[in-house]
């Protein structure tokens, strides 16, 4: 099938047409640096079972952001902090005895959720804060900008760096260490660099969304790929189709931009879940004779 | 003693007593290892053979006692332990045994990758280097983590229950690796509390929280050894299908004889 030449050129001034805007453009360079973290450090965060870890971050930081807009610190700074505060409200919480430690995650974690987002709907605070629940990738500045391209170069290095550690730890924590593997160190540094992901891509994903693109390619990928590098290729890959999707989405749509990114990684992943179980049947049964 | 007594001894156990803080978990323990040897660890659960394997791998410090081990010492622990939905090569297994071997900030390279492939095919694994290590059965499994720990060079391996679940072609197969193993110099520990198992290897060290034995399975694995290694009576039972000739033994725990209450 070929196309008529006018034709041709609909198609293509209809999918150049977005990328002529300062701000479409800048939306892009955030969400394809939010791809190579997503798409890499969210392999390990899906390996490591720290997906809950994730969401749970991303909301227990909200009312620190909420207190930064409105007092007008920097929103990394308040992001921090307030990460600092629901980290050792967990601990505190996680030693009374009648609890578990997933229900004292659960309780501390909805309760500074609630405190955020009454603080941010409350009619005293200024308008636009809610940008802070469902992020505004539109609105991404250059320092924005700046940030994420350091958190991308400082998680593509820590991971590269610590590939080893994190394969071993993750393999058997257990049995690592006489095999060299200190799970600590890895297991920290992971959640640092989480964190430090989280603070950042909340800025245009929001707090809400932001797990959509740490947690959703890696999960997508995981389900296509049985190796660790080849899933982390394809992670990143589908959260920048995703994220280019979603912004295509938005733009002929007319739908919030971080979410239309958000629900192109859930359809790709949905695809992919399809797809796996229609392989699972052919899978070859291993060589029991070696 | 047994007529395969070596001279040079690998590993040099003495007064050993181990613990977690609480009551001692390993006491009294006082053996030698030698080259090519391949000692059975022979105790009931909770006996003391997973805190003997962690004091050599010098995870665990000994309370009292000395513990020498000349070269290093090789894990090869239970394959259910490791996930097997983890997305992973039997070859990125076995290079996992480089791991203490680089600098922190290297990755393998060719030279370590050729090293991995000849430690699974030494375990007979060469056509399934690239194969799923979830996808290996059992017996396959346990081979690949005994590469891993050739990859790590460990001139003494601890191998921790490595027939549980393991079907009987599978069992055979890891017996002559280990067989193998120790042939080239390598000296191998078995952790089981299968008692015929225990049997077919050199010496046998029976635990029960303190050492209740050590020496060739003749002389250990009597009645008395075994009785208070399990800390039960144990009964004998003629064979079905035999004359008089097999006997089964088994051990009744000391439980079973006391009035229910």
């Amino acid at each position: 099938m070929t196309l008529e030449p006018a034709a041709a050129a609909d198609v293509w001034n209809a999918l150049s047409a977005p990328w002529g805007d300062a701000i479409m453009q800048r939306a892009l360079a955030e969400i394809m640096l939010l791809a190579l973290v997503g798409g890499v450090l969210g392999c390990w965060i899906v390996l490591y079972g720290f997906s809950y870890s994730a969401e749970s971050l991303a909301h227990g930081l909200f009312p620190g952001l909420v207190l930064a807009a409105l007092s007008g610190i920097p929103l990394l700074l308040g992001g921090a902090i307030g990460l600092g505060a629901a980290a050792i409200a967990i601990a505190l919480a996680a030693r009374i005895p009648e609890i578990g430690r997933d229900t004292a995650v659960a309780v501390v974690i909805t309760s500074l959720f609630g405190l955020g987002a009454l603080l941010a709907l409350a009619p005293a605070s200024p308008p636009g804060i809610q940008t802070l629940l469902f992020g505004d990738i539109l609105g991404v500045s250059d320092l924005d900008l700046v940030l994420a391209a350091i958190l991308a170069a400082l998680a593509l290095l820590t991971l590269r760096l610590l590939h080893g550690q994190l394969l071993v730890v993750g393999f058997d924590r257990a049995s690592a260490r006489p095999l060299g593997g200190r799970p600590l160190l890895v297991e920290v540094a992971l959640l640092l660099l989480l964190a430090g992901a989280i603070v950042v891509a909340v800025q245009g994903l929001g707090n809400l969304l932001v797990v959509a693109v740490l947690v959703a390619p890696a999960a997508t990928a995981r389900l296509m790929s049985r190796r660790v590098g080849p899933a982390m290729t394809l992670g990143v890959l589908v959260a920048a189709i995703g994220g280019v999707a979603g912004l295509y989405l938005s733009y002929y749509a007319g739908t919030a931009a971080g979410a239309s990114i958000a629900a192109c990684i859930v359809v790709l992943y949905i695809l992919a879940l399809g797809w796996s179980l229609t392989q699972e049947r052919a899978a070859p049964a291993p060589l029991e004779a070696a | 003693m047994s007529g395969r007594r070596m001279t040079e001894s690998v590993v040099a156990v003495s007064g050993l007593a181990a613990g977690y803080g609480g009551p001692l978990a390993l006491e009294d323990v006082v053996f030698t290892v030698g080259r090519g040897e391949r000692i059975g660890v022979l105790g009931p659960n909770g006996g003391g053979k997973s805190t003997l394997f962690r004091v050599l791998l010098g995870e665990l410090s000994p309370l009292r006692g000395t513990v020498e081990v000349r070269g290093r010492t090789g894990t090869v622990p239970q394959t259910e332990r490791s996930r097997l939905d983890y997305p992973v090569s039997a070859l990125d297994v076995a290079l996992m045994g480089t791991l203490s071997r680089l600098a922190w900030w290297r990755r393998p390279g060719r030279g370590e990758r050729r090293r991995a492939l000849e430690a699974l095919a030494v375990a007979g694994l060469a056509p399934l280097a690239g194969h799923s290590y979830g996808e290996l059965s059992g017996g396959q499994r346990q081979r690949v983590l005994i590469a891993r720990a050739l990859v790590q060079d460990a001139q003494v391996l601890l191998l921790d229950e490595p027939f549980a679940g393991v079907d009987e072609p599978s069992t055979e197969r890891l017996m002559s690796l280990i067989d193998r193993l120790a042939a080239a110099g390598r000296s191998v520990m078995i952790a089981t509390h299968d008692v015929e198992q225990a049997r077919s290897w050199d010496r046998v060290l029976c635990l029960n929280r303190r050492q209740i034995a050590f020496g060739s399975p003749e002389d250990t694995l009597t009645r008395e050894v075994l009785e208070a290694t399990h800390r039960g009576a144990i009964v004998t039972l003629p064979r079905e299908g035999t004359d008089g000739e097999g006997w089964l033994r088994a051990i009744l725990p000391v439980a079973h004889h006391e009035p229910e209450r």
